[in-house]
C-alpha cells in the first residue's frame, strides 16, 4: 500500500526543491509539478477515498517518541475538500504569473510549491505538534514571497504580518503542549485530545489561546489589522495564496482542533466569538464600501466573507459546518479570481484606483464577462457557487440567533452594493487615459479565468458532490462534539 | 583522558612549529590532531572512567560536550583559515585556540573544583589574548582589557566560592561536596550558602547572564569576528556544560536556596538581552546581546534540574552553535567587502550573492527558533523541560522574548531582500561556501529529525 498522503505532501516539496534549480524553465517546471499533484489528488479522491469512511488513509509513525510526537496523518471529507481546493488553485495561481515579469522566478515558484506542501500537511495532520510544524512551515514561504516580491512598504508590513501570526501560533503551541500534559499517555495525538475532559476553567483559557491563533490567521475582527496592508502589498500570487488557501487554515483549525476539544469553552465564549465575527462582517463591509484601491476593497470584502464563515461554524449547527466548508471552497475560487482581475487591471493600466478607470467593457468583452461572473459568485447570486455556501451559513446563524443573522445578512446587501459599484466604475462609463488602450485577455489569462468561471457555475448549479463529500465527516465531527460535551457535563 | 593528552600535545607541537620552522605544515597538523582528539573523545562513550584520583570523570555528559567542542573547533579552524589565521601571527593564534579548547574540555569533564578552576583559567587567559589579537585596532585592545579586568574579577569570585565551599564541606571533590551538602548535618550553612552564591555569580559571569553580562557586548563587538564566533560557540558551550555539571552534582539537593535567585537572573537575562538586541544597528553587537538572551534560555535548563535538562541543554548548544557559526562567518564575509558590521552591509545580498543570502535566512530562522530549523526544537526542548519543572511564568516570558527575537533577527533577513544598486557580491572561497552550506544543512537536518541527538543524554 502506497503512503498516498505522504506522497501528496512530499511531491510539491521535492518539486519545489527541483524548481529552485530549474533556472529559466521555472514556470513550466512548477506548473507541471502542480498539475501532477492535482492529478494525483484527483486519483486519490476517485480511487482510494470514500466520504462515508471517516478518517482514512491514516499513516502513523513516531517522530520524537520521548515527547509523544508522532507523524500521524489522515484524511476525511473536510480535509479532502481543502486539499482539493489547494491543489486546484495552485496550478491556476502559478499560471496567473505567466506573461508577467518576475525577478528570480526559480525561487518564486519553488517557494509556492513548498507552501503547497505545508498547506496539504496542515489539512491532513492528525498530531497536534505536526499540525503546528506544518502551520509554521506554511508561513515561511509566504513571508519570503511577500518580502522579496512585494510592494513598496513590504519590509515593515510583512514583519508585522509575521510577528502577528507567530504570536498567535505560539499561543496555539503553548495550548497544545499543555493539553498534551493532560492526556492519558502524554501524546499530541488528536484522538487523545478528543478524549480529554478538561475543567471549565482550563477550557476557557485554552479557548482563548486557540481562538487567538485561528482568529489572527483568518482574520476575525478585531485581529485583522495585519491583513489589508499585507494583501495589498503582496505580489498577486502571494495574495492569492494568502486569501485563497492560507486563511482556510484558520477556519479548518477551528473545526478540527478547537470545536471537538472545548465544548465547554465554546458554550461559554461561543456567543462572543460569533458576535465578534458578525461585527467584523459589518465593519469590513463598510470599510470596503469606501475603498478606492480595488485590491484593498477585495481584502476588506474577504474579511467580511470569512467573518460569515467563522460566525456560522461557532454555532456548531450542521448547516453552519457544512456551509462553512462549502463556502471556504467558493471563497477560495472567487477571491483568487477577483485578485487576478485586479492584477490584470494593474498590469494593463498601472493603477487600481477606481476613480481613474472606466469604459473597459466595450474594448475587452471577454475580460468584462469573466469579471462579472467572478463578481456575481462573490456577491452570492443564485446559481453561482457563492450562493450555496452563503445560504447554508445564513440558515446556520439564523437558527442560533435571528438578530445576529439579520445583521450578518446586511453584509450580503453591502457586498452586492460595493462590488457592483466597483464594477461600474472600472468597466462602464467613459474610458480614461489609463484605460483607453486596454487589450482583452491573453491566452494565459483565459487559462486562469475560464476554469474559475466554470467552477463558479458548476458548483452553483450542482453543489451536491461537495455536500456529499463533506456531510458525513461533519456528522462525525458533531458526534465527537456531542460526546465531549456530554462527558464534560457528567 | 586520551582526548586531553592529544589536545595538550597538539598545543605544544603548534607552539614548536615556529621554533623548528615547520610552520608550513601547521594547518594539516592541527587538523589531524583535532580529528585524533575527536576520535579519542568519541571512543570514550559509555566508558564512564574516573581518572587522576577522581580529578576527572569521563561520563557520557563529558563525552558529548567535549566531542561537540572539538567538532566546533574543527569547523571553526576550517572557516578561519585565510580570514583570521594568516600571516605572521597564524601560529600564535592557532596555539591559543587549541589551548582554549583544552580549557573548555577540562570544563566538561572536571570532577574536582581544582580542575574546574584550571579549565576556566586556561580557557579565559587564551581568550583575553585572542580578543586583543587585532593589535592595530583600538576596539580590539579595549575589548581585551575589558574582558581581562572583568574576567579577573569573576575569577576572584570563583576562587572565593571554591574556598568557602571547601571550608564548609572539607573537600574539593564534587561528589564529596555533593554528599556533604545532601546530608546537611555538620556543614556550616552560612559559609556554604555564601560559597554557593559566589560560585553562582562567577558562573553567571562566564555565561554572560544579566546583571553580569556588561562585558559581553563590548568584548564581542571589539574582538575580531572570528574570535567572537569562537566565544559565542565553544566558550559558551563549555561554560554552560561546567555550570550545569557544578550545580547538578553539588547543589542538586538544596535547589530551594538558589533557585529563586537563578530564576531572577534568568528572567532578567532574557528581558535585557532581547530588549537591548532589538535596539542595535550593528549586527555584531546585536548578535552579542542576542547571545545574552540565549544564555537566559539556557539557564532554564539549569533551573529545571530534571532528567530532561542535560539533553535539552545539549541540543540547544548544538543548534545555537551551528547557527551562530553560520551567522558570524556570513557577517565576516559580508563585512570584509563592505567594511561595516551594520545591517546595511546585508542590503541586496539576495541579488549579489543568492547562496549567502539563503544561508543568512536559514541562520536567522534558526536563531529565532522558527521551524523547520534546529533552533525551534532547541527552544521547544528547553521550554518543555522548564514546564515539566513547573516554571510556567518563566516560560511565558521566554516565549515573549523569542517573539522580540523574531523582530531583530528578521532585520538582517529583510535587508537581504531589499533592493540595491550594487552588482558585485562579496568574494567567498568556494570551500567556505561548502562548509557554510553543510552547517545550514545540519541545522535543517536537526530540525527535521531531532532524534539524532536529542536522546543522547537522558
Amino acid at each position: 500500500m502506497l503512503p498516498l498522503l505522504s506522497i501528496l505532501i512530499f511531491l510539491p516539496l521535492i518539486g519545489g526543491l527541483i524548481t529552485f534549480f530549474s533556472g529559466a524553465n521555472a514556470r513550466k517546471t512548477a506548473l507541471t509539478i502542480a498539475l501532477a499533484e492535482l492529478v494525483f489528488s484527483a486519483w486519490v479522491l476517485l480511487g482510494h477515498f470514500s466520504p462515508a469512511a471517516g478518517m482514512q488513509l491514516v499513516e502513523d509513525y513516531w517522530w520524537v517518541e520521548s515527547l509523544g510526537i508522532s507523524y500521524k496523518i489522515g484524511i476525511d471529507g473536510i480535509s479532502m475538500a481543502l486539499v482539493l481546493l489547494t491543489n486546484v488553485l495552485l496550478p491556476l495561481i502559478i499560471l496567473s504569473a505567466f506573461g508577467r515579469t518576475i525577478k528570480s522566478p526559480a525561487l518564486y515558484f519553488g517557494l509556492m510549491l513548498l507552501m503547497q506542501s505545508a498547506l496539504v500537511g496542515v489539512f491532513v495532520a492528525l498530531d497536534g505538534f505536526l499540525f503546528y510544524i506544518f502551520w509554521e512551515l506554511a508561513l515561511i514561504p509566504i513571508y519570503l514571497i511577500c518580502l522579496n516580491w512585494g510592494g513598496e512598504n513590504r519590509s515593515r508590513i510583512t514583519l508585522k504580518f509575521f510577528i502577528y501570526t507567530l504570536f498567535g501560533s505560539l499561543l496555539m503551541l503553548v495550548a497544545f503542549i499543555w493539553m498534551r500534559t493532560q492526556t492519558q499517555n502524554l501524546s499530541f495525538d488528536i484522538d487523545q485530545f478528543y478524549a480529554l475532559k478538561l475543567s471549565a476553567g482550563a477550557q476557557s483559557w485554552v479557548f482563548w489561546a486557540l481562538f487567538l491563533a485561528f482568529a489572527i490567521k483568518m482574520p476575525v475582527f478585531p485581529f485583522h489589522t495585519w491583513q489589508p496592508d499585507t494583501y495589498t502589498d503582496s505580489p498577486t500570487q502571494g495574495t492569492m495564496l494568502l486569501s485563497g488557501i492560507m486563511l482556510k487554515m484558520g477556519i479548518y483549525g477551528v473545526m478540527r482542533w478547537m470545536l471537538p476539544v472545548l465544548p465547554q469553552g465554546i458554550a461559554t465564549w461561543g456567543t462572543l466569538a460569533v458576535s465578534l465575527a458578525v461585527a467584523g462582517i459589518v465593519y469590513a463591509s463598510l470599510i470596503a464600501w469606501v475603498q478606492k484601491d480595488f485590491k484593498r476593497l477585495i481584502a476588506y470584502s474577504s474579511i467580511a466573507h470569512v467573518g460569515m464563515i467563522a460566525a456560522a461554524i461557532f454555532t456548531l449547527s450542521s448547516q453552519g459546518l457544512v456551509g462553512g466548508v462549502v463556502q471556504m471552497l467558493s471563497h477560495g475560487v472567487n477571491v483568487v479570481g477577483l485578485f487576478f482581475v485586479a492584477d490584470i487591471l494593474m498590469n494593463r493600466t498601472n493603477t487600481r484606483d477606481l476613480g481613474s478607470l472606466g469604459g473597459i467593457r466595450s474594448v475587452a468583452p471577454a475580460f468584462a464577462t469573466s469579471f462579472m461572473i467572478v463578481l456575481l459568485g462573490s456577491v452570492a447570486l443564485p446559481l453561482t457557487n457563492g450562493f450555496i455556501g452563503e445560504f447554508m451559513l445564513m440558515s446556520g446563524i439564523f437558527r442560533y440567533n435571528a438578530i445576529l443573522a439579520a445583521i450578518a445578512g446586511l453584509s450580503v446587501i453591502f457586498g452586492a452594493v460595493y462590488m457592483l459599484r466597483a464594477y461600474r466604475k472600472i468597466m462602464l462609463g467613459e474610458s480614461t487615459t489609463a484605460s483607453a488602450n486596454f487589450t482583452d485577455l491573453s491566452w494565459n489569462e483565459k487559462a486562469v479565468l475560464y476554469p474559475l468561471v466554470v467552477l463558479i457555475f458548476l458548483f452553483g448549479v450542482y453543489p451536491e458532490p461537495i455536500i456529499q463529500l463533506v456531510t458525513p465527516s461533519v456528522q462525525q465531527l458533531q458526534d465527537v462534539i456531542t460526546n465531549a460535551g456530554a462527558a464534560t457535563l457528567r | 583522558m586520551n582526548t586531553l593528552i592529544a589536545l595538550s600535545g597538539l598545543g605544544l607541537i603548534t607552539l614548536f612549529s615556529e621554533i623548528f620552522s615547520f610552520k608550513k605544515l601547521i594547518r594539516p597538523i592541527i587538523f589531524l590532531g583535532l580529528v585524533t582528539a575527536l576520535i579519542f573523545s568519541i571512543s570514550d562513550w559509555n566508558t564512564n572512567q574516573s581518572l587522576f584520583n577522581n580529578m576527572i570523570l569521563v561520563d557520557n555528559y563529558a563525552v558529548a560536550f567535549s566531542t561537540l567542542l572539538i567538532g566546533l573547533t574543527i569547523v571553526w579552524f576550517l572557516l578561519s583559515n585565510n580570514v583570521f589565521l594568516e600571516g605572521a601571527t597564524e601560529v600564535d593564534h592557532s596555539a591559543l585556540v587549541v589551548f582554549a579548547l583544552i580549557g573548555a574540555v577540562c570544563m566538561t569533564m572536571y570532577s574536582n573544583m581544582i580542575m574546574l578552576f584550571l579549565g576556566i583559567e586556561i580557557l579565559s587567559i587564551s581568550l583575553y589574548v585572542l580578543a586583543g589579537s587585532d593589535k592595530t585596532n583600538l576596539s580590539s585592545n579595549e575589548s581585551a582589557i575589558k574582558y581581562f579586568l572583568m574576567g579577573a574579577f569573576a575569577t576572584g569570585f570563583l576562587l572565593f566560592g571554591i574556598a568557602l565551599t571547601y571550608g564548609a564541606t572539607g573537600s574539593f571533590s564534587l561528589t564529596a561536596i555533593g554528599d556533604a551538602v545532601a546530608s546537611g548535618g555538620n556543614t556550616n550553612s552560612a559559609m556554604l550558602t555564601a560559597g554557593m552564591f559566589l560560585l553562582l555569580i562567577a558562573m553567571s559571569f562566564k555565561v554572560s547572564a544579566a546583571p553580569f553580562h556588561f562585558w559581553a557586548p563590548d568584548v564581542y563587538q571589539g574582538a575580531p569576528t572570528a574570535v567572537t564566533a569562537f566565544m559565542s560557540t565553544v566558550v559558551k558551550t563549555a561554560a554552560f556544560a561546567a555550570f550545569l555539571r557544578l550545580f547538578a552534582t553539588i547543589f542538586a539537593s538544596n535547589t530551594d536556596v538558589w533557585s529563586t535567585t537563578l530564576w531572577a537572573i534568568a528572567a532578567l537575562t532574557i528581558l535585557l538581552g532581547n530588549i537591548a538586541a532589538a535596539a542595535q544597528e550593528n549586527i555584531k553587537r546585536m548578535l552579542a546581546y542576542s547571545s545574552v538572551a540565549h544564555a537566559g534560555y539556557l539557564l532554564l535548563a539549569i533551573l529545571s534540574m530534571n532528567q530532561l535538562a542535560a539533553g535539552a541543554m545539549f541540543f540547544y548548544v548544538v543548534a545555537y552553535s551551528v547557527s551562530s557559526l553560520l551567522a558570524f562567518f556570513i557577517l565576516l564575509i559580508v563585512s570584509q567587502k563592505t567594511g561595516t558590521d551594520t545591517i546595511s552591509g546585508f542590503k541586496g545580498l539576495f541579488k549579489t550573492h543568492p547562496v549567502l543570502a539563503i544561508l543568512t535566512v536559514i541562520a536567522m530562522l534558526s536563531l529565532a527558533g522558527i521551524p523547520p530549523t534546529a533552533g525551534f526544537f532547541a527552544k521547544y526542548f528547553i521550554f518543555t523541560a522548564a514546564l515539566d519543572a513547573g516554571y510556567i511564568g518563566l516560560v511565558v516570558l521566554a516565549v515573549a522574548g523569542s517573539l522580540v527575537g523574531v523582530y531583530y533577527y528578521f532585520r538582517p533577513l529583510m535587508a537581504v531582500f531589499s533592493p540595491t544598486e550594487e552588482t558585485e557580491g562579496p568574494i567567498v572561497n568556494p570551500s567556505t561556501v561548502v562548509l557554510l552550506v553543510i552547517l545550514a544543512a545540519a541545522s535543517l537536518l536537526l530540525g527535521a529529525s531531532p532524534r539524532l541527538i536529542s536522546g543522547l543524554l537522558g
